[in-house]
């Protein structure tokens, strides 16, 4: 009993993590209407700033976000000006085209995170990077329960935005019918690019939490980008409630296939869940939700 | 809301669409289209489907490109501007098939449809407005609008246009799929709306009510302009009759 408990709850606060790493992902797939493959990338892009910051500055890894989290919102903001933007434009390319350029651009982060770094891998270790408290025999890692609470403060934070602004509105708009969004007034184009700086921002801020309990190489942004992509499945595509119980299904998913059946097998009972999910409820989570 | 109009004979005109050619890849949807709305006018464009009614609005709002002509809406081109700026000239569109946005409320649907910085001054005045026009709105405005009823997505997309405290209101097609009670009343509203002083083009296909309440109309057959004139001139011409009346 208790180590499923502590399973459990290893599991929810990973979740936690993996949901901000997902709506991310999934504003991005509403607004624009395709998947950002580059997306664990730039979560490696922010690792290693907060690594930067931390190793030469000295600067605690949780203080780092507000310089992770402002720097990818502008290299999201860059990336949709300059690259995926364009793409629109030129009529005999198909729309679907703007995922292969997020493919290379994922590439390019890597290499040039390999170019400066190199291949070694870096960690940051702070004095609560191993701490724990034990409550009833179940240990609760330190890191992570931060890591978990500015999760779900940024999570909040989001959502209340999206509801409550006239910005966070338009958002939802040109998920739900760009066109129409268009003639009630809303530059769309700006839209995308706002909302490809927020999502970029909000998988740097997991980035910046996961490093204290994290390992960082260059090529750490693909297995992520993967990740993002199966939570967002789960969700249902495009809705980003379901994106928080993807999160936290996968998760659970993973602690319980490392602790019951063994530590190589934690990826993939993460794909497995995925599989089963598209076979079962291919419309994801949203569809049991209806949110 | 309530705008007091010139007499008929000394009306300005607002709308001008001139020599408009259109088309969607190779094909050409319009040929030469040409027609004007003046100030306080309720003005028709009838046609069969694909004739090019719904194109001729989507090219006033900016959202298809001209091959050739010009729109121009109180001395502004308007061909000339992107789509999301046509609003603040005081052009709204209701789309074919509403369009609403179905995972937004249909509060939320209606503040979307007040971003204009002087619309948005004036959203809660606006909105009292509107759920008085339309009192089913009001009942449900917590409630997400793909979960409306035909009739009263309609009343929400009417509505979401008239937010922006438009001058000119284009409603594409308002009747269809509506039963034949609610359409009476979503025509009822537009005269309403056209009393307070707001412009309104109109495309429909439901010809015989259009046709009593408008001030003029327009034939589009085949992306052309083929007939024009005032409403009763229209119930009174043979090929009108023949074509889209049935009798």
């Amino acid at each position: 009993m208790e180590v499923f408990l502590q399973t459990l709850v290893a599991g929810i606060l990973k979740g936690g993590l993996y949901a901000l790493i997902g709506i991310g992902m999934t504003l991005i797939m509403g607004v624009m209407g395709i998947i950002n493959l580059a997306h664990g990338q730039m979560m490696m892009v922010a690792m290693y700033i907060t690594y930067v910051f931390f190793h030469y500055i000295g600067l605690d890894p949780y203080a780092t976000l507000l310089i992770s989290m402002p720097s990818l919102f502008l290299l999201g903001v860059f990336i949709q000006m300059f690259l995926l933007n364009p793409l629109m434009k030129v009529e005999s390319i198909l729309p679907e085209n703007q995922v292969l350029m997020t493919v290379g651009i994922g590439m390019v982060l890597t290499e040039i995170a390999r170019f400066i770094f190199t291949s070694n891998y870096l960690s940051v270790k702070t004095s609560y990077s191993t701490a724990a408290i034990h409550i009833g025999g179940i240990s609760f890692s330190v890191a992570l329960m931060i890591a978990f609470i500015f999760a779900c403060s940024l999570t909040v934070g989001l959502f209340v935005f999206l509801i409550k602004t006239d910005l966070g509105r338009s958002i939802r708009a040109v998920s739900q019918d760009g066109e129409a969004a268009e003639i009630m007034g809303i530059n769309a184009e700006q839209i995308k690019i706002v909302t490809m700086g927020l999502g970029a921002a909000l998988v740097a801020a997991a980035g910046s939490l996961l490093l204290p309990i994290y390992y960082l190489f260059p090529d750490i942004g693909g297995p992520f980008t993967r990740k993002a992509f199966v939570i967002t499945i789960l969700g249902g595509l495009g809705s980003t409630v379901g994106a928080i119980f993807g999160g936290v299904a996968l998760g659970l998913a993973e602690a319980f296939g490392a602790t019951y059946i063994g530590m190589d097998f934690e990826d993939m009972i993460g794909l497995i869940l995925f599989l089963l999910v598209l076979i079962f409820i291919p419309g994801g989570f949203k569809r049991l939700t209806k949110v | 809301m309530l705008r007091l109009l010139r007499p008929i004979w000394e009306r300005t005109i607002v709308l001008k669409v001139e020599h408009l050619d259109v088309f969607y890849g190779d094909l050409q949807i319009l040929w030469d289209v040409s027609f004007e709305v003046k100030e306080g006018e309720i003005v028709v464009l009838l046609g069969a489907n694909g004739a090019g009614k719904s194109t001729t609005l989507k090219a006033v709002s900016s959202l298809l490109k001209l091959a050739n002509g010009s729109i121009e809406f109180q001395g502004s081109r308007l061909d000339q501007v992107r789509s999301h700026k046509v609003i603040e000239f005081g052009v709204a569109h209701v789309p074919e098939g509403r369009r609403l946005f179905p995972e937004m409320t249909v509060e939320e649907n209606l503040i979307i449809g007040s971003l204009t910085p002087e619309a948005k001054a004036k959203r809660k005045e606006t909105m009292k407005r509107i759920y008085e026009l339309f009192p089913r709105l009001d009942e449900r405005k917590r409630q997400n609008a793909g979960t409306l009823s035909g009739g009263e997505q309609q009343m929400l997309a009417i509505g979401r246009g008239m937010m922006s405290l438009p001058k000119l209101l284009m409603l594409d097609e308002p009747s269809l799929g509506l039963a034949p009670i609610l359409v009476m009343d979503i025509f009822r509203i537009v005269q309403m709306i056209n009393k307070e002083g707001v412009t309104i083009l109109l495309v429909e296909q439901n010809v015989k009510h259009t046709l009593t309440m408008c001030d003029r109309a327009y034939v589009l057959e085949n992306g052309r302009i083929t007939l024009s004139g005032t409403g009763n001139e229209f119930l009174n011409n043979d090929h009108i009759k023949e074509a889209y009346l049935g009798i």
